[in-house]
């Protein structure tokens, strides 16, 4: 499965765990609005580590931290 | 004047006129307690000379209050928000509470109320100075929470000399003011700084940002976790601070970085503090952990440190004086060091913290003990034995994670997992639920037969 898919299975996975109600996903979604807590981007990239094998936010040179759904795609697919 | 010898009260009608506290619908100004009260009529001999708790559910009217009680009672009890009744009841009891302060809004009848806002005018209180106790909550042990005493001299004891700032900072904390990393600032705020702006979880990231702004705050201080939703909130630049502090949770380089980035002007610090040992130190190297030089520092404000089996003890006049209640254990070492229980491992010329000892896991400011999410796990049919134990994640600081042993004979894991996380969703905060489940052959035990942890 590609990165893109993921994560983008990932969050609605996590929504549904966490009872949050997902905002339609696509590119510009701003992180913030899309339904999900720090607790369920945590819990997203603490899976993805295992899943993907990657942490980018430790391990990027890039400073600044993504704040679309988009952004943070592509700060995984960069880092994969 | 020592510190010990003024009240907060005095403090204000020393300091520059005009000042404020706000929240994000009200102002409180500090002027006004010159001539101003928020304490019921009468309510002074329940007060002057009393051990008195601070129950008080509202962040702003809590704050008033306490700069109200600071040198008329004896002994202030400060509660955080959201503390249980049936905890609230120990911690008076262990404390000697004579008084309880609770706001109209806390009240189940408002009668009851010792405290509201808006302040009303009123004659001041007509008793002697005394230097108050603080009596506050510590986090991170087992069992009922702690009590450590602090006075108003070890909550404002000096870092290292350092000029004032000119001018004035103007604080703004994601800290609540009732737990030590917000009081610090608040009186930080109220003993020599300018206006102070008081923010809630709650409150939506883009707005309170705006407000920060709109107010011209210059020094603001929160965890690594505060920061890192800031930074992914997309609206980080509607602030353009001076000061950006953090605190309470390990820092990284991803949230240095991206502050850095952030706001390019900015003095970025991060500093060590607990309730017990007071802050600690303060980093202005912009790199995460703490120069191994800090362990010789020695002069007027610094703390004394050293590593005693890898746990970082620490000795500065900001350490708190004791605990309070009858059985409770010495909160320092015979010579006066607070062993922080936090773990550091030196990498070149610098510590680095690497966690809790014992495993208590840190998830954005929460603290989880690791034994009691395993007792959820192992409670589970198919589960021999599991190990909880902190992963370190970019979000929260760390994550809960999980090791779990199947028993022989179950052979759908898939199932099991799910049947896991069902049992922790339903026994645990959700902050407490492990992210990642592992299934793994074996654990490692100690020669005693224990489970091996971290520290």
């Amino acid at each position: 499965m590609s990165i893109r898919l993921t994560i983008l299975e990932q969050l609605k996975q996590i929504a549904l765990e966490q009872k949050k109600s997902l905002a339609p996903l696509n590119d510009e979604l701003p992180l913030l609005e899309s339904g999900l807590d720090s607790l369920c981007f945590a819990i997203l990239v603490a899976r993805l580590e295992d899943v993907v094998g990657v942490d980018p936010f430790t391990t990027s040179e890039d400073a600044a931290f993504p704040s679309t759904v988009g952004e943070f795609i592509r700060f995984y697919e960069h880092a994969a | 004047m020592r510190p010990e010898h003024r009240s907060l009260r005095e403090w204000l009608a020393a300091g520059e006129a005009g000042r404020v506290i706000r929240d994000a619908t009200r102002v409180v100004a500090l002027d006004d307690f010159a001539a101003r009260s928020g304490l019921k009529a009468g309510a002074a001999p329940l007060i002057a000379g009393r051990n008195v708790m601070l129950a008080i559910e509202d962040q702003l009217t809590a704050a008033a209050a306490l700069i109200e009680l600071d040198g008329l009672a004896r002994r202030i009890v400060v509660c955080p928000p959201g503390l249980d009744l049936a905890s609230r009841a120990v911690i008076a009891t262990n404390a000697g509470v004579e008084t309880i302060v609770i706001d109209a809004e806390t009240a189940a009848d408002a009668r009851t109320a010792l405290y509201r806002l808006p302040l009303a005018d009123a004659a001041p209180i007509d008793a002697p100075f005394i230097a108050t106790e603080w009596a506050l909550l510590t986090s991170g042990t087992s069992g009922p929470p702690k009590l450590a005493a602090h006075d108003l001299s070890t909550l404002t004891g000096v870092m290292a000399k350092a000029p004032p700032p000119n001018p004035a900072p103007r604080w703004a904390t994601y800290y609540d003011i009732r737990r030590y990393g917000g009081m610090q600032i608040l009186l930080r705020a109220l003993t020599g700084g300018d206006s102070l702006t008081l923010t809630h979880a709650s409150d939506p990231i883009e707005t309170t940002l705006s407000r920060l702004n709109d107010s011209g705050v210059t020094h603001i201080t929160g965890t690594p976790t505060h920061w890192r939703k800031v930074l992914m909130s997309g609206a980080a630049r509607r602030i353009d601070p001076a000061y950006v502090r953090l605190s309470g949770e390990i820092v990284d380089d991803a949230v240095l970085n991206g502050l850095k980035s952030a706001y390019p002007r900015a003095r970025i610090v991060h500093a060590y503090a607990s309730t017990e040992a007071g802050v600690g130190f303060e980093v202005t190297d912009g790199e995460p952990g703490f120069p191994a030089s800090l362990l010789d520092a020695r002069g007027d404000g610094a703390v004394e440190m050293r590593i005693v089996d890898g746990s970082l003890h620490l000795r500065s006049r900001r350490t708190a004086l004791r605990y309070i209640g009858g059985n409770s254990a010495p909160i320092t070492t015979d010579d006066g060091f607070i062993d922080s229980g936090d773990m550091v491992e030196r990498r070149g010329d610098r510590y680095f913290f690497t966690g809790r000892r014992g495993g208590v896991i840190n998830v954005g400011g929460s603290k989880v003990h690791p034994e009691e999410v395993e007792n959820v796990i192992n409670a589970q049919p198919g589960v021999r034995i599991s190990l909880v134990k902190a992963r370190k994640n970019p979000i929260t600081g760390a994550a809960v994670v999980a090791d779990v042993v199947i028993q022989d004979g179950c052979a759908d894991s898939d199932a099991l997992r799910v049947r896991i996380l069902d049992a922790c969703r339903a026994g645990l905060a959700a902050y407490k639920v492990p992210m990642v489940i592992r299934f793994v052959p074996s654990l490692e035990m100690t020669p005693g037969g224990k489970l091996a942890r971290l520290g």
